[in-house]
């Protein structure tokens, strides 16, 4: 009986969020609804919030108003086990936040180990197939400093699916990686939406979310402008400020022409 | 006419770079060379020698000076570093705490003890401590007192290092294990102290040094003859021979364990920098 209504309620829920840096308002009331199995990129300029959106989906940003569910479970709720919580929820950083004192295979582990009390026999039987899934399998002994940074970041991705995560969420994880790397991170990350896993990403790859996304969310001056299907969002944009923001991303030469003429007529908000 | 000039023009009048760079050298090895010789020839080896290198003077030292006087150095260094690192760790956390009392307590307390003179420690441990809690005994005598008159002074300092190597452990590394699920204190001791610790190693070293040099003020705690540590017993021995050799010996002891332990901490940091960098 209840089965139904587990289908039918979204995996991500935010409802009416806002969050404010001082005085400075980066969310202005965001409403975002992801179900089960859904992949959704989040895009938009640098400063449009959308890497706080992301964060405050874990709580690693408090709210400072709304809520956010995941899972049926309430985070913004004060009396929340906000540590029970965040072992169903895989955070992939930008920065890939790798253990430097651990080796590859410690980094999977030792979460494991501590935060899910498996025994150190699972944990490694864990750490090992989620690094083949990675294809990282002959690193499991190897330093994070010794990785490249694609190597890295698939370590890092692996380390929070051994987790066992029902969400996933990626903070522009290819923004730090040399052009040369970054295809290995996605095809890992389209391994994972196949195998149906709930992911939230927040990037600049275009291709990508085209490729890969069922839904994009494109935000600016944090609010959601514009959300839906690829081809709508990316493929015929129906916003001025979307419109815009593609343009400058797929030909940056051609935008600079643009703003300039656009700063004349009045400025484009930022 | 401008390819001659161009051939021409870096050949300066006098000294080239290379030839100032090398007369420079010269220079200062000449200095280095004439400072040691004139030293050496202004010194009266003859009285050094007399004072403070009379071989049957310091074999009557052997084997106590290691067997007790450097032992009980070490054995006070120890157990004082031991509870500085604790006191140490605990006042740090508390300097981080989001808990305003605790910040301050901790403030006051590094404000304190690392502005007064060890000395002064000392000699409120050994004399205002009995006064003020008349039949108190401290658990270990002697031992006890030293232990804990050096790491009141050790924690101090270690507590600033420990905040600091904490405060230099990225933010990120924080927010990756929170977000896989572990709490604060979790996290804090499983990931980030291992990273901070780390990253101390080297004032971490110091602070033990300096330690190891101020347990020569356990002689104002008043000790037996069994508890002499090497300064007490080279003075001691130099008064009862009228001969400074034992002040030498004892010196020579300090260095025994000092030098070796910073060769152990070199290869330490240069292995833990292989890890991670």
């Amino acid at each position: 009986m209840s089965e139904k209504s587990l289908a039918a309620r979204p995996e991500i829920d935010v409802r009416g969020l806002h969050k404010s840096f001082g005085a400075n308002e980066v969310l202005k009331g965001i409403d975002l609804e992801i179900n089960q199995g859904e992949v959704v990129c989040v895009i938009g300029p640098s400063g449009s919030g959308k890497s706080t959106l992301l964060r405050c989906v874990n709580l690693l940003e408090e709210p400072t108003k709304g809520q956010v569910f995941v899972g049926g479970t309430e985070l913004t709720d004060p009396d929340v086990d906000i540590d029970a919580v965040r072992r169903r929820i895989g955070m992939v950083f930008q920065q890939f936040n790798l253990f430097p004192h651990l080796t590859v295979t410690e980094n999977l582990t030792l979460p494991q180990r501590r935060v899910l009390r498996r025994d150190k026999a699972q944990a490694a039987k864990v750490a090992a197939e989620n690094l083949e899934r990675v294809g990282l399998s002959e690193k499991a002994s190897a330093y994070p400093a010794s990785l490249s940074g694609g190597q890295q970041q698939r370590v890092a991705i692996a380390r929070a699916l051994a987790m066992g995560p029902e969400v996933m969420l990626f903070d522009e994880p290819t923004s730090a990686l040399d052009p040369e790397l970054v295809g290995d991170v996605l095809a890992v990350m389209r391994m994972l939406a196949r195998d149906g896993m709930t992911m939230m990403v927040v990037t600049h790859e275009m291709t990508f979310a085209r490729e890969v996304a069922d839904r994009v969310v494109f935000m600016d001056g944090g609010v959601i402008v514009e959300d839906g299907t690829p081809e709508q969002v990316i493929g015929n944009p129906r916003h001025e400020r979307t419109r815009h923001f593609l343009s400058r991303l797929l030909d940056p030469a051609m935008a600079e022409v643009e703003e300039e003429t656009s700063d004349q007529v009045g400025g484009s908000g930022a | 006419m401008t390819a001659t000039d161009i051939e021409v023009q870096p050949r300066r009048k006098g000294l080239t770079r290379r030839q100032k760079r090398s007369l420079s050298r010269g220079l200062q090895y000449v200095v280095f060379v004439a400072a040691v010789v004139a030293f050496a020839l202004a010194a009266d080896w003859d009285r050094l020698q007399n004072q403070f290198a009379q071989k049957d003077v310091a074999r009557q030292m052997f084997p106590d000076v290691i067997t007790l006087a450097l032992k009980n150095t070490v054995l006070y260094t120890v157990s004082g570093f031991v509870f500085a690192l604790t006191l140490g760790l605990v006042i740090a956390l508390m300097r981080l705490s989001s808990v305003g009392p605790y910040r301050w307590v901790a403030g006051v307390y590094i404000e304190i003890f690392r502005g007064l003179p060890a000395l002064l420690i000392f000699i409120f441990i050994g004399v205002a401590v009995p006064l003020a809690f008349p039949g108190t005994e401290i658990v270990g005598g002697t031992y006890g007192k030293a232990a804990i008159a050096l790491g009141l002074v050790g924690a101090a300092y270690l507590a600033e290092t420990f905040r600091a190597g904490i405060q230099a452990v990225p933010k990120g590394q924080m927010e990756a294990a929170r977000s896989l699920g572990f709490s604060p204190a979790r996290a804090m001791i499983s990931i980030i102290i291992p990273q901070a610790f780390r990253i101390i190693l080297p004032p971490m070293t110091n602070e033990f040094i300096i330690l190891f040099k101020d347990s020569s003020l356990v002689l104002l705690l008043g000790v037996t003859l069994e508890e002499r540590e090497l300064s007490k017993f080279g003075r001691d021995l130099a008064s009862t021979t009228a001969n400074s050799t034992p002040i030498l010996v004892a010196g020579l002891c300090y260095l025994l364990v000092t030098i070796p332990l910073g060769f152990v901490v070199r290869r330490m940091e240069a292995k833990a920098q292989e890890a991670v960098k």
